[in-house]
């Protein structure tokens, strides 16, 4: 069995070094899944699987992910908050695997968040 | 839910709201006592009396957004439906235990599902919480701590992609082995 090793640790923490000091904490963009009972019965953490693999395949390290409770909207699950530095939060729900990706590239990538499935914009409140 | 480690998720979520800084998920599948034990064990701020009683109803919860909480009587309903059940015990300021069982050929067992994709959910959303991992199969066992890991990684984030990929390969590898164990 492969196992995890001290070596293979040693690699990244010599290669993540010389980048981390750059960045220092300073994070663009912050996106948050909601991970209450209700998100998670609804596919949150296949969402936040695919954000994952989709932050690494972009190779960005200014995105970070996070999870919170649930936001008193259940049946609009699986849902995430985007906030980019400087910008209102947006709130996305219904997500699926197809439409998290589109948003991490539009919106996290891109700039431009995805009106389509946007919950609501600039605010914690709903209609 | 459609199977344990989502549960799982979901129970830990519950620790991390309480403030945990470590979280120890123990897994044990004991074929040969027809047993799997679920036990999820944090350091957060734990129950008092009212809410330890009320852990169980489903119209009870702590947040303000809904008024329900159906996370542990969801996974008591998961543990009585196969014949086991669920037992808590906490302690006001020190943290809480919940321990599940089940009965493990159970035709209504749910199966245990993805529990990797749990861990690297849980390790990468939550870098400053340590997370024990623990799991036995058959007399053969994994264990990954992350604070033995955050030692090695000297100050680099836990939740750098290259390293939640080593975690990940090394809880996969584990689980391909236990897959292809002969029961």
């Amino acid at each position: 069995m492969a196992r995890l090793t001290l070596d293979d640790l040693k690699k990244i923490k010599e290669k993540q070094k010389a980048t981390f000091t750059l960045r220092e904490g300073g994070y663009r963009a912050k996106i948050t899944v909601h991970m209450g009972t209700c998100g998670i019965a609804a596919g949150a953490r296949e969402i936040m699987t695919a954000l994952m693999d989709e932050i690494s395949e972009a190779g960005v390290e200014d995105v970070i992910t996070t999870t919170s409770g649930c936001a008193g909207l259940c049946a609009r699950e699986p849902m995430v908050t985007v906030e980019i530095l400087n910008k209102p939060p947006v709130k996305y729900g219904d997500l699926t695997d197809k439409k998290i990706k589109e948003i991490f590239r539009e919106h996290v990538l891109g700039g431009n968040p995805v009106e389509k499935y946007a919950l609501v914009i600039g605010s914690e409140t709903t209609y | 839910m459609e199977d344990l480690s989502l549960h799982i998720l979901d129970i830990a979520e519950n620790s991390i709201s309480a403030g945990a800084r470590r979280i120890r998920i123990k897994i044990i599948e004991d074929i040969k006592k027809n047993l799997l034990l679920i036990e999820i064990s944090d350091n957060g701020k734990g129950m008092d009396r009212e809410m330890f009683e009320h852990a169980c109803d489903p119209f009870y919860t702590t947040r303000t957004t809904r008024r329900v909480g159906l996370g542990i009587p969801l996974l008591a309903q998961a543990a009585r439906e196969c014949m086991g059940d669920i037992k808590i015990s906490t302690e006001k300021g020190k943290g809480s235990t919940i321990t599940a069982t089940f009965q493990y050929n159970h035709i209504d067992r749910k199966p245990l599902g993805d529990i990797g994709k749990t861990m690297i959910v849980l390790i990468a959303s939550n870098p400053d919480i340590d997370f024990i991992f623990e799991h036995k199969k058959n007399g053969n066992s994994y264990i990954l701590d992350t604070a033995n890991i955050k030692k090695e990684l000297d100050g680099v984030p836990i939740n750098t992609p290259a390293v939640i990929k080593i975690i990940k390969d090394d809880i996969s590898a584990w689980l391909n082995t236990t897959d292809n164990m002969i029961e």
